[in-house]
Formats: structure tokens, C-alpha cells, sequence
């Protein structure tokens, strides 16, 4: 073997180990951030973290149950508004959508899908906080809304175009009529990805903070939907950038509780999704 | 469609046909889903106008010197963009360099190499990682990576590196480097998913060629199977630095906000996304209020024409790669 041959084969086995090395530097990453998530917040946890009220700068104790409840409020909020919007909007740019409008729509659907929050956060501000003079968690979860309509649109789109024509065809020919097949046919067979998609849509708002700094704000009270609410975005990073040491042990747990939550979602949908999807390409 | 069109009477026209059309259902479906979808297109449009029209002050007093101008005074109302463009644009570099290569890496890896087995488990992973929170970046980055930062990475670049200029100055742990390396964690999964992708495109035989004429698998790899998944793999590239363009808390968190411009990449700085969060509610005066909102008009335009360069490359190789 001459030298060069030897160097170029010793090189393509450095260069093929240092691959090997990056991807396993990336999925390290992710065991880290858990684990050590885990490790502070199970320290800093307890029951009065679910129990409890938050209290304000300088009082000992106190829990996070009215960001709990707010988060929830919320998200709530965001899926009674996104979910049927972007699902609708999926089945037109699926089924309906003819070639400009179709084509405009899912163009801005895909822009605004990669607008920053914090962009949709001053949108939101804009058009409801400033109207109703106040914080809110209505402004809150229409901000989240407007995050979910688009990604929930372009997944409902993607999985209901890739149920066979001949399933279309089948019931078309039976005597169906185009709305009666898409609700009978098509999007049953399209319903795991649909699912999956919707889920993983929800996971992604659960943690935007950006959006809701300035829309529903914080409060260390359970309120109703037209006043300044707590969530636990907000909370972590209020409590983060504090100089406590006990507000980060807060902080800490909530991250801990949180994170949890979105890879719990995020695991589950993947799971529908691989259960076997209806329908094959 | 032939036979129906022969056998029915000629269409009815004026009001009667809309009436019978409507009588039809599938008519009221796509009109009750079309209207639901006229509603991206309506909230896109008012966003876009929202931004626009609450800007106009500033945009009327400084105009295109709101971009250049470094000085943000609120006292003063003197408002300029320079120094949080230059941070966004400062850190967003930054975590490309760390993030393209350890990303271009990971995905050959996962492409080429890895057993079906590992390489699905991998990119499981690596995508659970996509969906962490930016807030849960921050409160870590805060905690973990600013202690690193301060006690071993600075130092280390100053003394090697410290002749630049880049690499000088006081070490606190906060700012550009620090925000820069947090964000190229956080576009790592993009750019390894999507790259992974355009690689699993190129088709078999660039492979064999390379390898039939003596290539190494290196060679074989680097030469034949990267330059032909290029396009693809810039498409990632951008749609990362999109995310880190418009990346607000885990930036927020350590950034240091500071509203100058600094040569130094160990100074405190400020990005477009983190003034926004920073100062948006406690602005009163207008001048200020739009100045921010023109920021947040400033990175919406940097964004979408970002983003819309990556789909189209994106577009272009799985195009090309299925015909």
C-alpha cells in the first residue's frame, strides 16, 4: 500500500469517527439538559408547588398553582380558538383548495408559521390587550392561537392529501357527496396524523413565553379570563432572573414540570403516529 | 364528467343557480372551510398592516436612519436599531459556526453511517430536543453554560486567541459568545433533521460511483453524496438561522443587555427579540412604543425573506430528488 492510499484511508476513518462523535455530542445534549433539569427540580419540588399560591418578591414560600391554572386557562383558551380554525383550513387546502387562493393561503400559512413569537406577541398586544386595557389571558391564548392555527392547517393539509384517491373514488362512486366522503372517509383514514399533528402543536404553544409576556402578563392570583394571568413560562423565567436563591428553586421545578409535559405530549403523539397509520403513501 | 355533462340539462344561470348550488352541501362545506381558511390569510394581512401602521412615528422622524443610528434613549427619544441588529445578527453568526459542522456531522452520520436501528433512534432524540422550550434553555443556560463560560471557554479563548480583538475585554459569562452558543443548541436539531433528510434523498448510485472508482468512503461521502444534497442542506442552514434570528427568551436570559455595540464577543449586548421582551411593557411614551414595534416590524422582514430562502432551496432538492 502506498503512503497515500494509507493517508487517505486513515483520514476517512478519522473524518467517518468524528460524524459518529457529532451526533453523539447532539443526542448527549438532550440526556443533559434532562437529566440535570430533573436532578435540580425533583430537588426543589414539593406538594406546595401544586398547592399553592405564588407569593410576591420577599415573602418566604408559596407555590405555583395559579400559573398551574392560568397555563391551563390559557392553552385552553388557544385550542378552543386554533384547533378548529387551522383544521378547517386544512381541509379546504386539502380538499377545496382550488390553485390561487389555496396557493395564497398556504403561503401565509408557512409565513406566519415562521413569524418569532415575540412578533405575534406584539400583534396580540396590539389588537386585544390595548382594546380591553389590561392584560389578559384571553389576549394570552389568542396570541398562542395565532401560533397554532398555522402549524395545526399545514399538518391537517399534509395528512389528509396523502390519503389515496381510490378511497375518494370509492365512496364518490357509491353516491357520496364530496362533504360526506371527506367526513366519512377521509378524514378518518387521515385521523392519526391529523391527531398527532394537533398534539404536537399544542406541546409547541405549552412552552412559548415570548408571546405571553406582555399579553397575559403575571399575577399571583387565580383570576378570570379578562385579567392579568400567571403562567409557567412566565413564571420560570420571572423567577430565573430574580436574585433569589428560592425563587430559582421555584424555577427550577416549574422548568422541571414543564419540560416533562411537552416531552411527555411530544412522545405520545409520536406513538399514534407509529402505531400504524391508516393510511400508506 | 363526460357522461354527466351530456345527459344534464344546460346549467341555470343568475340567482337560481346559486340557489340550487347552495342547496347542494358541498357547496356550504367549501364555503363554511373557505372561510375558515380566508382567516390565515386575514390575520396574516392585519399583522403585517398592525406592524406597519403602529410604527409611524419613528418611521416619519428617523426613517432608514433608524437602522444605522446607534444611540436608544428613551429619555431623550433618540432611537436607533443599530446595536440590536448588530447583536442578532452577531449571535445568530455565532451559533452557526458552532451549529453547521456539528450538525453537517451528526447528519452524515445518521445518513450514511448509522444502522437503521440507531440512526431512528438518534433522530428521535434529536428531535425531542427541537421541542424544549426556550424558556427551559434559558433557565439552564443561566445556571450552567454562563458558570462555563466564565470559568473555562473565556479564558481559554483569551489566552490563546486573545490577540484578536474579538477575544478581549472583561469575562462575566453573559453576552454575545454565550447567547450565540445557546442558540446553536437550540438550531441544532433543525439543521441535523433536515440535512439527514436531504442526504437520505440522494439516490444510491452516487454512492456506488464514487466507491467504483476507488473512492475511499469518506471520499465517497464528501464528494459525491454532500455536493449533490447541497441544496438541501443550506436549506436547513437558513431555516436555523430564521430560529435563531427570532430566538427571544434563552437570548433574553443571558445576553447581558447592554445597549451598545461591542467589538468584543465577551461583552453584554442586546438583540431585536430580547429588547422587545425587555422593554415592551414598560415603555409609556410613544416614540418608544413604536420604535420597539418598528424593531419588531425590522426582524419580521429579516426573517420571512430567511425563511422563505430556505423553503425554496428545501423545495428544490426534494423536487429534484424524487424525479
Amino acid at each position: 500500500m502506498t503512503l497515500r492510499n494509507r493517508w487517505r484511508k486513515t483520514l476517512s476513518y478519522v473524518m467517518l469517527s468524528l460524524t459518529g462523535v457529532c451526533a453523539v455530542i447532539a443526542v448527549a445534549t438532550l440526556f443533559l439538559i434532562l437529566g440535570y433539569l430533573v436532578y435540580n427540580g425533583w430537588r426543589s419540588i414539593d406538594w406546595n408547588f401544586f398547592t399553592q399560591l405564588s407569593k410576591p418578591a420577599g415573602e418566604a414560600g408559596g407555590g405555583m398553582l395559579n400559573a398551574i391554572v392560568g397555563s391551563l386557562q390559557i392553552i385552553l383558551l388557544a385550542v378552543a380558538i386554533g384547533l378548529p380554525v387551522g383544521f378547517m383550513a386544512g381541509v379546504y387546502l386539502s380538499e377545496f383548495g382550488g390553485q390561487t387562493f389555496a396557493f395564497l393561503v398556504r403561503y401565509m400559512a408557512d409565513l406566519l408559521n415562521g413569524v418569532p413569537s415575540i412578533v405575534i406577541g406584539i400583534f396580540a398586544y396590539a389588537v386585544v390587550v390595548v382594546p380591553m386595557h389590561g392584560n389578559s389571558a384571553l389576549a394570552g391564548g389568542v396570541a398562542l392561537s395565532l401560533i397554532l392555527i398555522p402549524i395545526t392547517a399545514r399538518s391537517t393539509e399534509q395528512f389528509m392529501t396523502s390519503v389515496p384517491q381510490t378511497l375518494r373514488e370509492g365512496a364518490l362512486a357509491l353516491g357520496a357527496s364530496k362533504w360526506k366522503t371527506i367526513a366519512t372517509v377521509v378524514v378518518p383514514a387521515a385521523h392519526r396524523g391529523i391527531a398527532t399533528g394537533m398534539i404536537l402543536g399544542v406541546a409547541r404553544i405549552a412552552g412559548e413565553t415570548a408571546p405571553l409576556l406582555f399579553t397575559s402578563g403575571s399575577s399571583d392570583n387565580m383570576n378570570g379570563l379578562h385579567q392579568p394571568t400567571a403562567s409557567l413560562p412566565v413564571m420560570i423565567y420571572l423567577r430565573a432572573m430574580s436574585a433569589d436563591p428560592e425563587w430559582h428553586r421555584q424555577a427550577w421545578a416549574a422548568g422541571m414540570v414543564l419540560l416533562l409535559l411537552v416531552l411527555f405530549a411530544n412522545i405520545a403523539a409520536r406513538l399514534i403516529l407509529s402505531r400504524g397509520i391508516a393510511v400508506q403513501k | 364528467m363526460a357522461i354527466s355533462a351530456a345527459v344534464s340539462a344546460p346549467p341555470p344561470t343568475g340567482a337560481r343557480a346559486l340557489l340550487l348550488r347552495l342547496r347542494n352541501g358541498d357547496e356550504v362545506a367549501r364555503l363554511i372551510t373557505l372561510a375558515f381558511a380566508s382567516i390565515i390569510l386575514a390575520v396574516t394581512v392585519g399583522l403585517v398592516y398592525q406592524l406597519w401602521s403602529t410604527c409611524a412615528l419613528p418611521r416619519h422622524k428617523f426613517g432608514f436612519g433608524f437602522l444605522t443610528s446607534s444611540e436608544w434613549n428613551p429619555v431623550t427619544g433618540q432611537f436607533g436599531a443599530w446595536p440590536f441588529i448588530y447583536g442578532t445578527v452577531v449571535t445568530s453568526v455565532i451559533a452557526l459556526i458552532v451549529a453547521v459542522p456539528l450538525g453537517l456531522g451528526a447528519a452524515i452520520f445518521l445518513a450514511e453511517l448509522a444502522p437503521p436501528r440507531i440512526s431512528s433512534a438518534f433522530t428521535f432524540f434529536i428531535e425531542l430536543l427541537a421541542a424544549v422550550p426556550s424558556v427551559i434553555y434559558g433557565l439552564l443556560a443561566m445556571f450552567t453554560l454562563v458558570p462555563i463560560m466564565r470559568e473555562y471557554v473565556e479564558p481559554f479563548l483569551q489566552k490563546t486567541l486573545g490577540f484578536l480583538p474579538i477575544f478581549q475585554g472583561t469575562i462575566s459569562g453573559y453576552g454575545y459568545l454565550t447567547a450565540g452558543v445557546i442558540l446553536a443548541i437550540m438550531t441544532l436539531p433543525f439543521i441535523i433533521s433536515i440535512s439527514r433528510e436531504a442526504l437520505l434523498e440522494v439516490p444510491t448510485e452516487q454512492r456506488e460511483a464514487a466507491l467504483a472508482l476507488g473512492a475511499t468512503r469518506w471520499e465517497s461521502t464528501w464528494q459525491a453524496v454532500v455536493p449533490y444534497a447541497r441544496l438541501g442542506i443550506f436549506g436547513s442552514v437558513f431555516l436555523g438561522l430564521a430560529r435563531a434570528l427570532g430566538e427571544t427568551m434563552a437570548v433574553t436570559m443571558v445576553i447581558g443587555n447592554d445597549h451598545k455595540v461591542h467589538e468584543s464577543l465577551f461583552a453584554l449586548g442586546y438583540t431585536i427579540a430580547a429588547i422587545i421582551a425587555n422593554e415592551f411593557s414598560e415603555a409609556t411614551a410613544d416614540m418608544h412604543v413604536q420604535s420597539l414595534i418598528f424593531l419588531g416590524l425590522v426582524l419580521f422582514l429579516l426573517t420571512i425573506v430567511i425563511n422563505a430562502l430556505a423553503r425554496l432551496l428545501i423545495i428544490a432538492t426534494t423536487r429534484r430528488g424524487s424525479s
